[in-house]
């Protein structure tokens, strides 16, 4: 196997976020952020990163268990918060959420899992509201090229500063902002049911797969050549199949052009148009 | 000879054109009160960089009568400018361009030759590729400009160096990327590896001067310089942070390192002109 680092230099890349953050937010005519947090690495990173932006006085965590969330999670949210001194608040979902999982006998727990993850971005995005605050995103660039994320759920977001960072460079940042090694240490999982783990779902390591990822799409090896650099073919073939199968998931929905100007295609602007 | 030379790195506001002029308008008398000669903004600075469909809108004509450049040509009146701007011609063609300034004039305005159209740059989509790569007279001497992928590519400051620059006034809205490990973005360490060679190649002055701020998902580093015939680092502002620097740069350096090392003396460009006109022949 060839040498592939994913190592980063925390300072830098915490400067250049905390700065995006600072002004990609400020300049939308907002001062203040929320984060869904879930105890995971994630969004505990991406609420320390939001709190040396804006300040933590000007950051809602908000905690969003449901009834089989495992206790930890709450704890290890709750643990955050205490550390950084942001406001906070913590609403079971379960009585939004089981109204309607028990209208149907045996529904799958892909389902249930969705529904979990899109009641939460409606929390998320009424406290947004609520709190004057911008809804900062937790999706690392591991889930996002994998599509291991629920559409219009956990990666719906008003700005991400995370996005393009493999789950193994997250881990480097959040030991540079200290957050807690039982957080950083605990086997990632989207805890929408008892035992459940990304890596036990997706059938293999962080570690790996972000190498693989690094020379697929950072280093535009081709798949013959990750195989050659000592992939196993199965996985360069699994992980490449994933990256384009859920590209339905990064991109806005398309657009039936008509006209000769259609959004999407020729009205070409950026979100920080005139500011 | 001394020159006081100003980099005003700054962010700037993406389509306001009239925010970005005062933003010029107030550094430029700034920088005049500190007693500095030249100052020089970076690419596209009255406008922003990602213009996309903006590009109709914010277009001007670097004159007298246009309603932006009236201002700054009247400030040039106290020290030499150089802007970023979009420039309409008369056909209506739009240029990522930059224009010298000078006691109430226009000495000299560069088309950007090079549009990059890879990766996340998207020029060629929008702008016309300039025509021309020329140095040009001042009152401190003859400089050239080149904007951003201009200097990607070595011809466009070699061919400065044999039209007679001492200076180069490099600009750029580069986005910051590639992580290494290393405490530099890839990019910086790019930019900063081949200014200093032309420097040294050269045995020019080299200023490049690049924005901050960011604009959606990209970021924009600063970390401008400015390198001596020797290829010696005189002055770097900060990496992502606004700065209005100024450096006493020692014009004399030129005799002094030229007196060493007469690169220009002994370059052959006839030379480079008779290969460059086999190698094309032979291309065709």
């Amino acid at each position: 196997m060839i040498e592939i680092s994913l190592t980063i230099d925390t300072n830098l890349v915490r400067k250049i976020l905390t700065g995006f953050l600072h002004d990609e937010i400020t300049r939308a005519g907002y001062s203040r952020a929320v984060v869904n947090l879930s105890g995971g690495i994630d969004s505990a990173v991406s609420l320390f990163l939001a709190a040396e932006a804006l300040g933590p006085q000007n950051v809602m965590a908000i905690c969003l268990p449901y009834k089989s969330s495992s206790a930890d999670s709450l704890e290890h949210a709750l643990m955050l918060v205490n550390q950084i001194g942001c406001p906070s608040v913590t609403i079971n979902i379960t009585e939004m959420v089981d109204p309607l999982i028990t209208r149907e006998a045996g529904m799958s727990a892909v389902r249930k899992g969705n529904i979990m993850a899109r009641t939460r971005m409606i929390v998320a995005y009424d406290q947004s509201e609520a709190f004057k605050g911008l809804v900062v995103g937790t999706g690392n660039k591991t889930e996002i090229l994998l599509g291991y994320t629920t559409l219009f759920g956990d990666s719906a977001c008003a700005i991400n500063p995370i996005g393009d960072l493999y789950k193994t460079q997250v881990r480097q940042l959040a030991r540079a902002l200290a957050i807690p090694e039982v957080i950083i240490a605990k086997p990632p999982s989207a805890d929408l049911w008892a035992g459940q783990t990304d890596e036990g779902e997706l059938g293999f390591t962080y570690e790996d797969v972000d190498k693989l990822l690094l020379l697929l799409v950072d280093q535009r090896y081709r798949p013959e050549e990750c195989i050659e650099a000592g992939f196993d073919e199965k996985f360069v073939r699994n992980v490449v199949d994933r990256i384009r199968r859920y590209q339905f998931k990064r991109v806005l929905p398309p657009i039936a052009k008509l006209s000769s100007r259609t959004v999407g295609y020729d009205f070409l602007y950026l979100r920080d148009w005139g500011t | 000879m001394k020159l006081n030379l100003g980099i005003a790195q700054i962010n700037t506001r993406l389509g306001n054109v009239q925010a970005n002029l005062e933003k010029h308008l107030s550094l430029a008398k700034q920088a005049w009160q500190d007693g500095m000669d030249v100052l020089v903004f970076p690419e596209l600075s009255l406008t922003g960089y990602v213009l996309q469909d903006l590009v109709p809108a914010v277009a001007c004509r670097a004159e007298s009568e246009d309603l932006v450049f009236r201002h700054l040509l009247d400030a040039s009146r106290e020290i030499d400018l150089v802007v970023g701007f979009v420039d309409e011609d008369t056909r209506h063609r739009f240029y990522i361009a930059s224009a010298y300034l000078s006691q109430g004039e226009v000495v000299h305005i560069h088309h950007k030759v090079y549009l990059p159209t890879y990766g996340l740059f998207d020029e060629g989509r929008f702008f016309a590729p300039g025509e021309s790569i020329r140095a040009f007279d001042t009152r401190f001497g003859r400089f050239g400009m080149l904007i951003c992928e201009d200097f990607w590519h070595a011809s466009p400051p070699y061919l400065l160096w044999q039209d007679g620059a001492d200076l180069l006034l490099l600009s750029s809205a580069s986005p910051g990327r590639g992580l290494n490990g290393g405490p530099k973005l890839e990019t910086s360490e790019w930019v900063e590896h081949i200014n200093r060679a032309y420097a040294s190649l050269f045995t020019i002055f080299v200023a490049h001067t690049n924005r901050t701020g960011f604009e959606d998902g990209l970021n924009f580093w600063g970390g401008s310089t400015i390198f001596d015939p020797n290829g010696k680092l005189v002055k770097q502002a900060p990496y992502f942070e606004e700065a209005l620097i100024k450096t006493e740069i020692d014009l004399n350096q030129l005799h002094r390192t030229r007196s060493r090392l007469p690169l220009l003396r002994d370059e052959r460009p006839e030379l480079i002109q008779r290969e460059l006109e086999r190698i094309l022949h032979d291309r065709n």
